[in-house]
């Protein structure tokens, strides 16, 4: 239902991921690890807890990562 | 992050530490070589990161563009060659920091399009008031609820409300109300409250976390609603 959509969208944004995360800090530091990780394939998960979970968290360090992703994952593909 | 500072170019010494070998690939410690050596080696290496920092400047600015009808190609120029300036800066000071654990080229990318990100951001809040005001919040959508999910509903708003309202501190409310409420970059926020984007995201944190707290000390299953059950 679309309203239980919202509602969780809404519950999301205000409570947060429920896990251990990184702070913005360390989640720039970390960042190009992280991806590069995730672009061949690693457990990136594992490499840096909590940088996920950040992610769910903080829409500008969200951006950032969907972007080096991006540009990463499409370097690799040429 | 915010603690970049904006320099020029000629500020910035070359890093001296050497990188451990083992840490990096060919490709990364050529990178360093060439930015740590000097006279023409160096500006060619300085000159080859900018266009690498403009193109990544770039690419974000291109992935934000339909989300930001309002600015001129021009304009969009302007922040991608700024953001690669900034990113220039940026990198050489902090040459020191590489340690290998990507390639060179990716752990630059992260700086051009930092920049370019928070740039755009500010751009797209310019002269626009930043709503802080716990009164100006419409936490949840109700609108075509059918009774039963509309009455849930109706608690869980009052907890959240009165969670918002009791359990956190004048800060923390204005900081939660603004970037998980009213959708303010939290760059913006930072600037209009002179703080930095980390100091900020710790508090958002600490408050989420007393929220969540509360909400489950009185029993309401915030877990079941966000996982779907």
């Amino acid at each position: 239902m679309k309203e239980r959509h919202d509602l969780k969208h809404a519950l999301r944004r205000l409570l947060g991921p429920a896990g251990p995360e990184v702070g913005c800090d360390v989640c720039f530091a970390e960042l190009d690890r992280f991806v590069e990780l995730e672009v061949s394939g690693a457990d990136a998960d594992s490499a840096v807890p909590g940088l996920r979970a950040h992610l769910e968290g903080c829409p500008a360090c969200r951006e950032e990562y969907d972007s080096l992703h991006a540009l990463v994952g499409g370097e690799r593909t040429l | 992050m915010s603690a970049l500072r904006t320099a020029t170019v000629a500020e910035v010494e070359p890093a001296l530490s050497i990188i451990p070998a083992e840490l990096a690939d060919a490709e990364s410690r050529a990178w360093l070589r060439s930015l740590r050596g000097a006279g023409v080696e160096r500006d060619e290496a300085v000159a080859r990161l900018h266009g690498l920092l403009l193109r990544a400047a770039r690419f974000e600015v291109g992935r934000r563009r339909p989300a930001l009808p309002h600015l001129r190609g021009g304009d969009l120029d302007d922040v991608a060659n700024q953001a690669a300036d900034d990113a220039l800066v940026a990198v050489l000071r902090r040459l020191d920091d590489f340690r290998g654990a990507s390639r060179f080229t990716t752990w630059a990318y992260k700086f051009a399009i930092y920049e370019a990100a928070v740039k755009l951001r500010k751009r797209a809040w310019q002269g626009r008031e930043v709503p802080l005001e716990p009164e100006r919040w419409n936490p949840l959508p109700s609108a075509g609820l059918t009774p039963e999910a509309e009455a849930e509903q109706s608690e869980l708003v009052d907890a959240v409300r009165n969670a918002v309202d009791t359990g956190l501190t004048p800060h923390q409310r204005r900081v939660l109300v603004a970037l998980a409420l009213n959708d303010v970059p939290i760059d913006v926020l930072a600037e209009r409250l002179n703080t930095s984007r980390g100091a900020l995201y710790k508090t958002l944190h600490d408050a989420r976390r007393k929220l969540r707290r509360e909400l489950e000390e009185h029993g309401l299953a915030v877990l079941d609603i966000l996982e779907g059950r």
